[in-house]
């Protein structure tokens, strides 16, 4: 058999039908379900009287839209809480099994999926939201769908695609001290820009990420749609089986070791072929920050804001101009002497323990700066309640930072959580367009540690140096 | 869905790259249960100022391109969120086509699934429509059987995969199709070697 990559093999063992062009029926084994992008998709069940095909392939969970403050009141806000309570209505109509926000379990869906073990190596998993890619960290060929696929999903437990091309993202060398996986994705990102994955399923491969815990994995997929990939794929190894096993919805016992035969089988072939190859020195990878509103306007913490007469592509010069306009940057100032208003840590990409854990070393004995509003919101209940546990809420709370109640919050400003006009952000989430955080809010992104120095500097600032 | 065939009228360029969908339909829009009426929300930041009055500067909102069947835009349209509230606010807006160097892969596919047909071009045809709209009114034809975009008297090729313009055409709905595969559906899900750790007992 010729030899076949990760993604290959994902692929082929999933394919239903193949029609003459090359389109094939997948079969998906996994359903992720939050408030925002499914409702629309189980009205047009209702309407055409069609059923959810296996209730028990999927999971849903309200995130987007829930309050990180006093939920005793439920949720205030009137639209969130009819699109809240719709999804809840929606999954007992459907027998869909979900988590409600009074439940310890509730959080982010790209959070819940692992911690469930409800992502599992080599299958097909889908939601209605782009982050899907996270549990590509898991060996899972995992993508963001839209309404109508999840309404695909939900009746058929299939969908309508073509195959990705292969694109290895290899990297060379050790990490330098301080640097983590948000600077490798994001120093990525600046790299091949945001559409340099379109059409590809990148798979990251190297030490540094044989060395990367599964939370760093989950951040370095997490952020390939901000590439433009359609995933992001990540070999299963023995970290991944740890994280996994025992997990509520992971196999057990008998079914549990004859699964890790199964996924071990999973890696790329040796001699695998890639449409694109792209190797990468780790060792020259130092602390990430955004300046401009795409994520590819990434620069590393010690260099200046860029002057639009650098580039010779027009158009790049065009958005660039329009960029800084819209950040309140000059070209040639320090990156370390852009002063910042707010700092969020939370985020699919960065609101896990480890993240937090991360976050709160650096704070540790420090108070942050005056002039900074910082809050933390965990990705779920799970992660606060861990954290609670190591104590590390207190360490936020005396530094400064406010201690929330796990979603998505300020990371797309659904709820009340949201930049003002002309304030600046230190972010650890993963988008920094115009407007993301809040309307004329100005976003940073940034490692949770990075985050943490910015908090207390009330600038942005090399952690390194702390 | 509503068949389509030919789309002829007033084209909009809007001269940027990277046009994310939070740009398309901002997130105070997304909480609707809903499909309909996101039309209002298009490029709300844009084409509002703080105070919600209109942006006398944008161009969906000057004559005659607040009443566009066409967009035109250039690299990675539709990037970021997978928001199908995207193509519906588009779509209600009354935009049927997009014209752009490239799009991304969920927005693209978005489009499809609500008969709006985005076309991808090459540089040089995106700036030759938009330099020369003007002399025609800003007016294109689009013509899906043929596989044309007409500007006055040039005409211009695309590319479109068969099966998707075959349901465009026709207006199908992919859920109907795949479910003529029920009993595929059915023989892999038993006969699937990994179905003892993927199902899920609960
Ligand atoms: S945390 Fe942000 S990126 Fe992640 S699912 Fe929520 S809104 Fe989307």
């Amino acid at each position: 058999m010729q030899p076949q990559t990760i993604f290959d093999k994902i692929w082929s063992s999933h394919i239903v039908n193949e029609d003459k062009n090359g389109e094939c029926l997948i079969y998906i084994d996994r359903h992720l379900v939050h408030e925002v992008t499914s409702p629309q998709a189980f009205e047009g069940l209702k309407t055409k009287k069609r059923v959810v095909r296996r209730p028990n392939l999927t999971l849903a969970v309200p995130d987007h839209n829930v309050p990180t403050i006093d939920r005793t009141k439920g949720i205030v806000d009137n639209e969130s809480r009819i699109q809240v309570d719709t999804l809840l209505k929606n999954c007992k109509d459907f027998s869909v099994p979900f988590f409600n926000i009074d439940d310890e379990r509730q959080g982010i869906v790209h959070i819940i999926g692992p911690e469930q073990g409800f992502t599992l190596p080599g299958t097909t998993l889908v939601c209605g939201d782009s982050h899907t890619s996270t549990h590509g960290a898991f060996g899972s060929l995992a993508f963001g769908i839209g309404t109508s696929e999840v309404e695909h999903v939900l009746s058929t437990q299939t969908l309508i695609q073509k195959p990705a091309k292969n694109f290895l993202i290899k990297f060379t060398n050790k990490l330098g001290k301080g640097v983590t996986a948000k600077d490798v994705i994001l120093y990525l990102i600046g790299q091949i820009g945001t559409a340099g994955g379109t059409g590809y399923v990148l798979e990251y491969a190297g030490e540094i990420i044989d060395d990367m815990s599964m939370e760093e994995r989950m951040t370095i997929c997490n952020m390939s749609i901000e590439a433009g990939a359609r995933a992001g794929l990540i070999a299963p190894d023995e970290k991944t089986f740890d994280y996994l096993y025992n997990k509520p919805l992971a196999p057990k016992g008998k079914d549990w070791d004859m699964a890790v035969k199964c996924w071990l089988k999973l890696k790329s072939d040796p001699d695998a072929k890639y449409e694109k190859t792209l190797l990468i020195d780790a060792s020259k990878i130092e602390p990430q920050v955004t300046w401009g509103t795409s994520p590819e306007d990434v620069l590393t913490i010690n260099s200046t804001i860029p002057n639009p007469e650098q580039y010779t592509n027009s158009e790049k010069k065009k958005s660039v101009i329009r960029s800084l306009k819209y950040m309140d940057l000059k070209p040639g100032q320090k990156l370390t002497d852009v002063e910042i208003d707010k700092v969020f840590i939370g985020s699919c990409t960065n609101g896990r323990i480890e993240d937090l854990r991360k976050a709160s070393k650096i704070l540790k004995g420090n108070k942050i700066n005056p002039n900074v509003k910082a809050f933390v919101v965990p990705g779920s209940g799970l992660v606060k309640k861990q954290a609670e546990a190591e104590g590390l809420d207190k360490i936020f709370k005396s530094s400064g930072f406010e201690w929330r109640e796990p979603g998505c919050s300020m990371c797309l400003a659904m709820n009340a959580d949201k930049l003002k006009p002309y304030e600046r952000c230190a972010s650890t989430s993963n988008r920094n367009f115009e407007g993301r955080q809040g309307r004329l809010g100005r976003t940073h992104l940034v490692s949770p540690e990075m985050a943490a120095a910015a908090a207390i500097k009330g600038k942005l600032f090399d952690v390194r140096k702390i | 869905m509503k068949e389509f065939t030919e789309v002829q009228g007033v084209t909009a360029p809007i001269e940027l790259s990277n046009i994310d969908t939070d740009m398309i339909i901002p997130k105070q829009f997304l909480k609707t249960i809903k499909r309909s009426g996101l039309g209002e929300g298009l490029f709300y930041e844009m084409r509002y100022d703080e105070k919600g009055n209109l942006n006398k500067n944008f161009i969906l909102n000057e004559k005659p391109f607040s009443d566009s069947k066409i967009l035109i835009a250039f690299e990675n349209f539709g990037c970021g969120s997978s928001r199908e509230h995207a193509p519906w606010a588009i779509k209600d807006f009354g935009i049927n086509v997009i014209l752009a160097i490239s799009f991304a892969d969920i927005f693209f596919n978005n489009c499809f699934k609500n008969g709006i047909l985005p076309i991808k071009l090459n540089k040089e045809e995106i700036d030759f429509i938009i330099s020369n709209l003007q002399k025609y009114k800003n007016i294109l034809k689009v013509n899906l059987i043929n596989q044309v975009i007409t500007l006055g008297t040039s005409d211009i090729k695309f590319d479109i995969e068969s099966h998707r313009k075959e349901s465009l055409l026709n207006g199908w709905d992919d859920i109907d199709l795949t479910l003529k595969h029920k009993e595929k559906i059915t023989s892999y899900e038993e006969n699937n070697p990994n179905s003892f750790w993927i199902h899920i007992e609960r």
